[in-house]
């Protein structure tokens, strides 16, 4: 059997290929420009756009672990910010207790903001996270267990479309009340900051950055190719026809609930690796990250580029974002929240499909019979 | 004629023991015994005579006296002779004078005195201080001013100081204000209970006295039953304490309740504009919480236009602000709606997106037009103060709000039930396609019914301003809340959203005191979550017969 009698999409596909393509140009480039042009050189890449950009990069893999959920499955998750940040704590924690006797107070086991709430010993979740890898799982587990039960509660009992969005933003704002006390444990308002080092390594210095950044790069392909795998396997077209008929599918004989679970528990995970990459580069997290219009602004950034393309979903962050940064740098500044706004309304209205999706839209009528190699698996329909 | 025989004896006994009263302070007998004579005739002639004398002791003794006069004159001189404003005239015959700004005045006639002598003013030390201390707790016993009275009472009760039980005897048997008398019993009472030397049976009166007063005062009063009393008195006091304490509780209940009624009226105000967009036309409005900033905002101009131009309409603002601000926000509604929403019918979740982006830009125009910060917007005379029902206390603030947002419940359900536009939105609630099959222009029952949300969340900002800050991020805070209620009391059913909002707003003043304010919220989006998965369609859920509503 050939692939284009099954109609199975590769892997990969054109648009996919040119998007990893870009990242190894990016992951290779960036690195060069910035250690082999003197600083002074037109083409010479400053270390703080090393960082800004792999910024966009965990940007851009949180997108596409939202893109996951909604683009496929219909999930429009309110919360996903929440992941991220939970993937961003536990990295946070990591770093702090990197810090040892570095702190103000140079406490060697206590961090500084728990040395000054006078706290005597260590809190029982704080263990383990001096070890690298227990750390790293934790940025897997903790946003994994949330969505897990989270969702097992709401998939089974058939909490969908409006009422799921608004539950997962009650999610998020009610782990931002959390992470906003001092009792909690996670250095209330002011969050995790004062990082040193990651590994052994200095977190300030230029290696380091871009090492993170290529590792975000890294993160950013590898999550890709598994979200296409995803999508294109048997599951995948599961979950998307669970988003455009999830009755049906249940009357199929599929339980549709696992299905949305396993998506929603990956997608989850995926946002936490995006978190904890975003943390070192950033140095800080605190439980802004956790409010509900941040996580409505990841859907906005999937929005922009295309829902349901993936690929489109990377590049709507970054072009978001990179517009953000552009905007609130200068004089513009007062007017940001009208671009986003207007952002927002425009491109529901005038562009449902987003950039890439109005771009296979616009090839698909240009070549009346489609190959199918890289056609868009399905795109959705308008959300219901 | 016996018994005013006995009174007065009776009285003599008193005067025996305010000697000792006197005497305590003074530590000048002789002087005292003097002054008991003078105070009996309310004349403070002989008081005042001891005062020029300018002698620490006799001041003292003089005071004791003043204080027992009960004459009106008595507290003027004290507090002049604190504030150092009491002279006498030092060539003889000495005499006692007031002075003020303009001169000296006579303390028993009142009038100015001219021409006015060379005068010194009256010394002072530690213990004459602590005397006009006494002299002064002692006076506003007996002060024509029945609140000062009460006041004077409960500062003894408090105090539980013994030497105040002759000055409190005297006052008990002048008083004839049934509140002040109450008061001064119970002083009474609470001195007794902690004096030595009293009988059992005295004291358990005395313990039934206070108990029956049931508040927290009394409370700390019973709690000062000293050990050594007689163990039935200690048990009387221990049932009293469990009693009083049980009533107090169910009065803290009942102060919970009132609290999470006014805070679910809030609820109620924010979020059944909402419950109408989202019930008729399934539209997720994020806009909802910044039309309610809007119509705060109308409540600030009308204030600021009224306070310039026509001040005396001030009480009236706010009733004026209330249609303004429906007109506006409902405007403005249907502006959104023909502009924006009208194209997304049928796409919840992008309405939802559009919705949120407009209210981003809705919150950046109130900024840059009136500014970050808050703005103030003053209550009205008839909203400010509060009143005592029993052992809690009630704004007139909230008791409008809620009064308020129960008269916008019912007006709104009225409007549903019996106007004509009313009966079109629930049809076109109940079955889109079949209302515009019988000739119902779903279009404009469409606009109206966003127009009619947005207006009852303009007039919810004007209550709102009241309560809350109006800055630009006032609608941010209920936009979560509202859709909880919303989303908890069921869609397209207005008992849901009334149901819904009390009992959020109960619940979450009930759970604070054990949890806290943060927890407690915490606890009940929990709560919320956990409720949604067990009915997925809220409380009051319309029923059909679609698998997928």
């Amino acid at each position: 059997m050939s692939m284009s009698d099954t109609r199975q999409p590769a892997l990969l596909g054109p648009s996919g290929m040119i998007f990893l393509a870009i990242l190894v140009a990016a992951a290779v480039l960036v690195p060069a420009l910035n250690l082999m042009t003197p600083p002074d050189s037109a083409l010479h890449v400053p270390t703080y756009v090393v960082s800004l950009l792999g910024k966009y990069l965990c940007y851009a893999l949180l997108a596409l672990s939202v893109d996951l959920i909604w683009g496929y499955v219909g999930i429009l998750s309110l919360g996903h910010g929440a992941f991220f940040a939970l993937g961003g704590y536990a990295m946070g924690m990591y770093l702090m207790r990197q810090i040892g006797t570095r702190g103000v107070y140079g406490d060697p086991i206590l961090p500084d903001f728990m040395v000054f709430l006078n706290w005597k010993e260590l809190p029982w979740f704080w263990y383990g996270f001096d070890m690298f890898p227990f750390a790293a799982l934790m940025v897997l587990l903790a946003p994994g267990i949330l969505a897990l039960v989270f969702g097992w509660f709401a998939f089974r009992s058939r909490v969908t479309g409006v009422y799921l969005s608004i539950i997962t933003q009650a999610m998020t704002f009610a782990l931002l009340l959390a992470f906003f006390r001092n009792d909690m444990g996670f250095g209330g308002n002011n969050g995790l900051t004062d990082f040193k080092d990651i590994l052994g390594f200095n977190i300030q210095s230029d290696g380091t950055r871009l090492v993170l950044f290529v590792l975000s790069a890294l993160a950013l392909g590898l999550g890709y190719v598994l979200c296409r795998f995803l999508v294109r396997s048997h599951f995948g077209k599961v979950l998307i026809a669970i988003r455009d008929a999830e009755t049906r599918v249940r009357f199929t004989g599929y339980r549709a609930e696992n299905y949305k679970l396993v998506a929603f528990v990956v997608s989850a995970m995926l946002a936490g690796i995006a978190g904890a990459l975003y943390v070192p580069q950033v140095g800080i997290i605190n439980p802004s990250e956790f409010s509900p219009a941040n996580s409505i602004e990841i859907i906005v950034w999937v929005a922009v580029g295309g829902r349901g393309t993936l690929v489109g979903a990377a590049l709507g962050a970054v072009l978001v974002n990179y517009a953000k940064t552009y905007f609130t740098s200068g004089m513009l500044a007062p007017y940001w929240l009208f671009m986003l706004g207007g952002l927002f309304v425009a491109v529901t209205l005038f562009l449902p499909k987003g950039i890439v999706g109005t771009f296979y839209e616009w090839r698909e009528k240009r070549r009346p019979p489609p190959d199918g190699a890289d056609a868009p698996l399905a795109s959705p329909k308008p959300a219901e | 004629m016996n018994s005013r025989a006995r009174l007065r004896g009776s009285g003599r006994a008193l005067l025996v023991a305010l000697l000792a009263f006197c005497a305590m302070l003074s530590g000048s007998l002789a002087g005292s015994l003097a002054l008991s004579r003078a105070a009996q005739a309310q004349d403070i002639s002989a008081p005042l005579a001891q005062l020029a004398n300018d002698n620490y002791a006799d001041t003292e003794a003089a005071l004791g006296a003043l204080a027992l006069s009960g004459s009106p004159a008595a507290a003027q001189i004290v507090a002049a002779l604190a504030d150092g404003k009491l002279v006498y005239s030092s060539t003889a015959p000495r005499q006692i004078f007031i002075r003020t700004d303009t001169g000296l005045i006579d303390p028993l006639t009142m009038q100015a005195v001219a021409p006015a002598p060379a005068v010194k003013p009256v010394r002072v030390n530690n213990r004459v201080r602590r005397a006009i201390e006494a002299a002064n707790g002692a006076l506003s016993l007996v002060s024509p001013d029945p609140a000062k009275r009460i006041d004077a009472a409960i500062a003894v009760a408090r105090s539980r100081d013994e030497a105040a039980l002759p000055a409190l005897d005297t006052a008990l048997a002048k008083e004839s204000n049934p509140k002040v008398k109450t008061a001064l019993v119970l002083a009474r009472a609470s001195i007794l209970i902690a004096k030595e030397g009293i009988t059992p049976a005295e004291r358990i009166a005395a313990v039934q006295l206070v108990a029956a007063e049931g508040n927290q005062e009394a409370l700390a009063i019973l709690r000062g039953v000293p050990d050594s009393a007689a163990p039935e008195v200690k048990q009387a006091a221990t049932d009293a304490i469990a009693g009083i304490e049980r009533n107090l509780a169910t009065w803290a209940i009942a102060q919970n309740i009132w609290y999470g009624v006014s805070l679910g009226s809030v609820l109620l105000l924010a979020a059944i504009g909402l419950a109408i967009t989202f019930g008729v036309m399934g539209v997720i409005n994020m806009a909802h919480g910044e039309m309610v900033m809007l119509g705060a905002y109308t409540t600030f101009v009308v204030q600021e236009v009224i306070r310039q131009n026509y001040p005396g309409l001030f009480d009236w603002s706010l009733i004026i602000a209330i249609p303004l601000a429906f007109l506006f926000t409902g405007l403005i509604g249907v502006l959104i709606e023909r502009t924006v929403i009208r194209f997304l019918y049928g796409r919840a979740l992008e309405t939802l997106l559009a919705t949120w982006g407009i209210s981003l830009i809705l919150q950046q125009a109130i900024r840059t037009i009136f500014g970050p910060t808050n703005r103030e917007v003053g209550a009205p005379s008839w909203m400010s103060g509060s009143f005592e029902l029993g052992h809690m206390s009630v704004t007139y603030g909230r008791l409008w709000i809620i009064v308020f947002a129960l008269i916008v419940f019912i007006a709104l359900l009225t409007v549903l039930r019996v106007t004509r536009i009313g009966l079109e939105m629930r049809a076109v609630t109940q079955n889109r396609r079949m209302a515009a099959a019988m000739g119902i222009r779903t279009n404009w029952v469409d606009a109206m019914t966003f127009g009619l949300g947005s207006g009852i969340a303009g007039i919810a900002g004007v209550a709102l301003s009241q309560i809350d800050n109006v800055s630009p991020n006032l609608g941010q805070s209920y936009i979560i809340d509202s859709f909880l209620v919303v989303v908890f009391g069921g869609v397209g059913n207005l008992w849901g959203t009334l149901v819904g909002a009390m009992s959020l707003g109960i619940a979450n003043k009930m759970l604070e005191p054990y949890a806290g304010a943060v927890l407690g919220k915490i606890a009940l989006l929990v709560i919320v979550i956990l409720f949604i998965q067990k009915r997925p369609r809220g409380l009051f859920a319309l029923k059909g017969r679609s698998i997928e509503a």
